[in-house]
């Protein structure tokens, strides 16, 4: 590479040399054209159960799952997912209205606040973008409401989902993320499947690496 | 010969004429090491109709110079041996890696030879390894060939990626009378020859090829079957050395019944 | 700075990791482990093959296009908010990371695994500069205590057993009690975690690399099992992004093909765990994130064999699989190899960055078998390529004088078939006298690399040409039957 102007020169000179040569090299033949994308029949193909597909994916990702009638009665599914593992019945919420304006006095013995979080929750109550069925994926992402923190630092991490929130594919899923005013995707987009894990130690599968060792989904029949 | 009675073939099944010209690619190693293995292999084509050459001029079909990045030396071997073997309706070679240097590289040696690109093309397009000349071009999987034992079949690289042989053998084999066959392993795990890399790391190759032996002995075979003489060799040379009593053969003197000869790097019995 | 290849000795490291008992361990558990749950995993997806394909036309379309995907990149994550940095070879990507730590005067920084972070060395010279690197893969924390370089592209820890986690554990963690049972695997885990996660919230900087860069949002992707590459990029003040310049793509919907082939070929997973697009600083109403993002751009030598016969290897989105079913590296593991790439992709890519006459036995270590191509998820035609390299070093006479000198006769001889068969005759006799009755010969002149470990099977005595014009001069000679 030449050592004169700008790295950014230097490089996009560079690269520029290397598709002239390419071009050569093709004898005049035009540059290879973007494929087209393939989207797997597994979740899409006609007649398929989607929520069935999603509830079996998510047991094989070795996350949990609960369901519940309506949004009422979300805090009591939390405090009963909490009380039956000996987790400490205290959780951080997501600010959302989805997850905050759920009707927490309903399950007093839970000690709630909101926020981001700082590494000291045990547990954290969040809502998502989407579920996918595909592979049992939770598509989370950044917002003001939706602080990723809450993604990650927690042992436990509950999501709080509607059933009409479970799509087929990673492409439904993206396609209901929140943008920004100018179409700008948010800071992240996370999409989970499953709870943290590692293999590097002699190859055993170990669950909770450095993210949340359990995640627990709750399915709304209805709206949140 | 080891021919049963009232096992006498019909026509060739497959989409070959009888009487169509074969060429033999004999191969190297054959050549100077186990010529045995030509013959079984001209036998089987005679014995499936066919009329079979063995061009004068063939010598090697050049991968050690082509491996080792001798690119010029690959050419001119390539174009000696487009040469010698067009003219025949096809090329057989009881080897899965000559075969493919022929059907897969030739043609992209010289791809950008006017001349000898087509010629390469041509010859790579009536090119086999000898299995699947038999099974699947000839239609023929039965050679009336007996043998009590218990063999296990090794899938060599370029035969198994190259020829794309899997079925072809062991469809013949699943013929021969008294022949069981176990499957070992990672049948498609290298055996560690790779022509000069054998002698180059003799070490790797060494580990590759215990490993090799491991995974034979676990199947509790006598006998090793393989379709390249290069693989068979390393691993009867490692077993021998070993002192393994496992017997090694190319397949095709099993399918022809050729096996009074002593098996590979076994003792003489006269 | 970069790591000092030792690739040229790859026969002596890998004669070494041969003897190595624990290395010899861990190589055959992660053998058997990974091919059988990739079978698995594939045979779930009957789109797979297909999708394989995508992936080679999408990343050749790519390369075709490269400065206009990174143009388009940089053009994203500007308006986005962020920072793009050209950097041309490891000395400046080196100087622009230190440059934006002393910004904030940073005092420690968390890494998620970054090959391009090994190549470039960037770990010993913030340490150099007074600035200390945490990495925060399992993996690689454990190769950071033992003072290790990675052994694999995936797995850093590959060559390390369950027992010598233990050991290295105990010798680092002075501070816990040294009575504890770390027998349980799950133990030695929870002990990295916790040990990890103050590091995480301390940060100032976090450093992570990128499996693509999504040119027209201007993001960049992560994936990982453990999430430590989302607490890295999180929770510091600053973000910065170690990308080399192939890992372009130009959509979100691109990405998905590649992510629908990643796991898979990786670990056998369906999807891993935590994959995360990232653009941007936190937004002004954001409760978390870093506050300013930086992506820096490296070439180090990739540009350079853009539309030249080696290009394809630029394909790689740096899954392992090759690795993986390689049974060179099932013998030797990736240390032999010298440097920060292992393996068949390693054997491609070590020549490129750090020169081949710096890793002659490299593409030469290989026997060209090809289940690395029947693998590599973007059909990257390895032994090809390898071949490649070969032909390069033998036009600069770089292969051994030996080896040149017995291609030489060999050549000679191929193209003469009169002195061949002359040659070949003599060549079968002898052979087969010298082996006498035993029928195979345990040592043998101008073979000793062969006998070595294994005996040479004796010929026939006649060679198959002798016999084959014997046989037809009879048949002449007398009516056939």
């Amino acid at each position: 590479m030449s050592t004169s102007g700008t790295g950014r020169d230097r490089m996009l000179a560079s690269i520029r040399a290397g598709i002239s040569r390419q071009a050569e090299r093709r004898h005049g033949e035009p540059a290879p054209g973007k494929p087209t994308p393939l989207i797997p029949a597994r979740a899409t193909a006609p007649g398929v159960d989607v929520v069935g597909l999603f509830k079996t994916q998510l047991a094989n990702a070795k996350a949990t799952l609960d369901e519940v009638a309506s949004r009422d009665d979300v805090p009591a599914a939390v405090a009963r997912y909490l009380a039956n593992n000996n987790f400490e019945a205290r959780v951080r919420l997501s600010p959302d209205a989805r997850v905050s304006g759920l009707p927490w006095d309903k399950a007093p013995m839970l000690e709630t606040s909101r926020g981001r979080s700082h590494g000291k929750d045990p547990t954290s109550v969040t809502p998502a973008v989407a579920a996918v069925a595909e592979t049992g994926t939770m598509v989370l992402q950044s917002s003001e409401g939706t602080p990723t923190t809450l993604h990650f630092l927690p042992d436990q991490h509950v999501v709080v989902i509607s059933k009409s929130q479970i799509v087929g594919t990673y492409e439904d899923a993206l396609a209901r993320v929140k943008r920004g005013p100018d179409g700008a995707l948010p800071r992240t987009v996370n999409f989970v499947t499953g709870p943290s894990r590692s293999a590097d130690i002699g190859k055993i599968l170990l669950m909770g690496a450095h993210g949340p060792k359990k995640l627990h989904v709750i399915v709304v029949d209805g709206e949140l | 010969m080891n021919s049963q009675p009232g096992t006498a073939q019909p026509e060739p099944q497959g989409p070959i004429k009888a009487g169509a010209n074969v060429a033999l690619f004999v191969t190297c190693l054959v050549d100077l090491f186990r010529p045995s293995v030509g013959f079984a292999a001209v036998k089987l084509l005679e014995e499936a109709g066919c009329r079979v050459s063995v061009p004068d001029s063939q010598t090697c079909c050049g991968q050690p110079a082509y491996n080792s990045g001798d690119r010029k030396t690959a050419v001119d071997i390539a174009r000696q041996t487009i040469a010698a073997f067009e003219g025949f309706d096809f090329v057989v070679a009881p080897s899965g890696s000559c075969g493919g240097m022929i059907k897969h590289h030739y043609p992209q040696l010289l791809g950008d030879d006017a001349q000898w690109g087509p010629r390469a093309e041509k010859l790579a397009a009536r090119t086999y390894e000898l299995t699947q000349f038999l099974a699947e071009q000839c239609g023929r999987t039965d050679f009336g060939a007996a043998l009590a034992a218990n063999c296990t079949y090794h899938d060599s690289c370029s035969s198994l990626r190259e020829m794309k042989v899997k079925a072809a053998p062991r469809d013949l084999l699943k013929n021969v009378a008294g022949l069981t066959l176990t499957e070992m392993e990672e049948t498609d795990a290298c055996c560690g020859f790779g022509g000069t890399f054998c002698i180059k790391f003799p070490d790797v190759s060494n580990s590759m090829a215990a490993r090799k032996v491991e995974t034979i002995a676990a199947t509790g075979a006598d006998l090793l079957l393989a379709g390249d003489l290069g693989c068979l060799m390393n691993l009867a040379g490692k077993m021998k050395r070993d002192g393994s009593t496992v017997q090694v053969r190319h397949v095709a003197e099993v399918l022809a019944g050729m096996t009074d000869e002593p098996a590979i790097g076994e003792e003489r019995t006269s | 700075m970069s790591l000092v290849p030792t690739s040229n000795a790859f026969k002596e490291n890998a004669t070494g990791a041969l003897q190595d008992k624990p290395l010899q361990e861990a190589l055959g558990i992660a053998r058997h482990h990974s091919i059988q749950t990739r079978l698995n995993t594939v045979a779930k997806m009957p789109e797979f093959e297909t999708l394989r394909d995508i992936g080679r036309d999408l990343k050749n379309h790519i390369i075709a296009n490269l400065d206009t995907y990174l143009l388009q990149f940089e053009q994203s994550v500007t308006t986005r908010g962020g920072k793009v940095h050209w950097c041309p070879d490891g000395d400046s990507a080196r100087a622009k990371v230190l440059e934006i730590c002393r910004s904030v005067n940073a005092k420690t920084v968390t890494k998620g695994k970054t090959m391009i972070g090994e190549e470039i060395g960037i770990n010993d010279f913030l340490f150099a500069n007074g600035i200390e690197p945490v990495e925060t893969d399992l993996g690689e924390y454990i190769i950071q205590l033992r003072g290790e370089t990675p052994s694999h592209i995936i797995g850093p820890a590959l060559h390390v057993t369950k027992e010598q986690v233990e050991e290295t554990f105990r010798e680092a963690h002075t501070d816990l009690d040294p009575a504890r049972n770390l027998e349980d695997p799950a133990s030695l885990m929870a002990e990295a975690r916790e040990k990890l996660r103050a590091g995480f919230l301390k940060a100032d900087v976090g450093i992570t690399g990128a499996n693509f860069l999504i040119a027209d949002e201007g993001a960049t992707t992560i994936v990982t099992n453990e999430g430590n590459g989302d607490l890295t990029q999180t929770l510091p003040r600053i973000h910065i992004v170690l990308a080399s310049i192939e890992k372009v793509v130009p959509s979100l919907k691109d990405a998905m093909t590649l992510l629908r082939i990643l796991a898979r070929s990786a670990t056998g997973q369906e999807q891993s765990v935590y994959t995360t697009f990232s653009s941007g600083p936190r937004r002004p109403t954001d409760l978390d994130g870093p506050e300013e993002f930086h992506v820096v751009l490296i070439d180090n030598g990739r540009s350079a064999y853009l539309g030249s016969d080696l290009e394809e290897m630029l394909r790689c989105i740096r899954c392992g699989a090759c690795l993986d079913h390689c049974p060179v590296y099932h013998s030797v593991g990736g240390h032999a190899y010298g440097w920060v790439y292992s393996g068949p992709i390693g054997s491609l890519l070590t020549p490129m960055l750090v020169g081949v006459e710096n890793a002659k036995p490299l593409p030469n270590a290989s026997t060209l078998c090809g289940r690395c191509e029947s693998v590599c998820p973007v059909r990257i035609p390895i032994p090809k390529l390898l071949r490649n390299w070969r032909e390069r070093e033998f036009a600069r006479a770089i292969t051994p004088q030996m080896e040149r000198s017995g291609l030489w006769f060999w050549a000679f001889m191929a193209k003469r078939p009169l002195l061949y068969r002359l040659v070949t005759r003599i060549g079968a006799r002898a052979l087969f006298n010298l082996a006498g009755q035993q029928g195979r010969l345990r040592s043998a002149p101008l073979a000793a690399g062969w006998t070595k470990h294994r005996d040479l099977p004796a010929s026939q005595g006649r060679t198959f040409h002798e016999q084959w014009k014997a046989r037809k001069s009879q048949a002449g000679k007398g009516a056939r039957s």
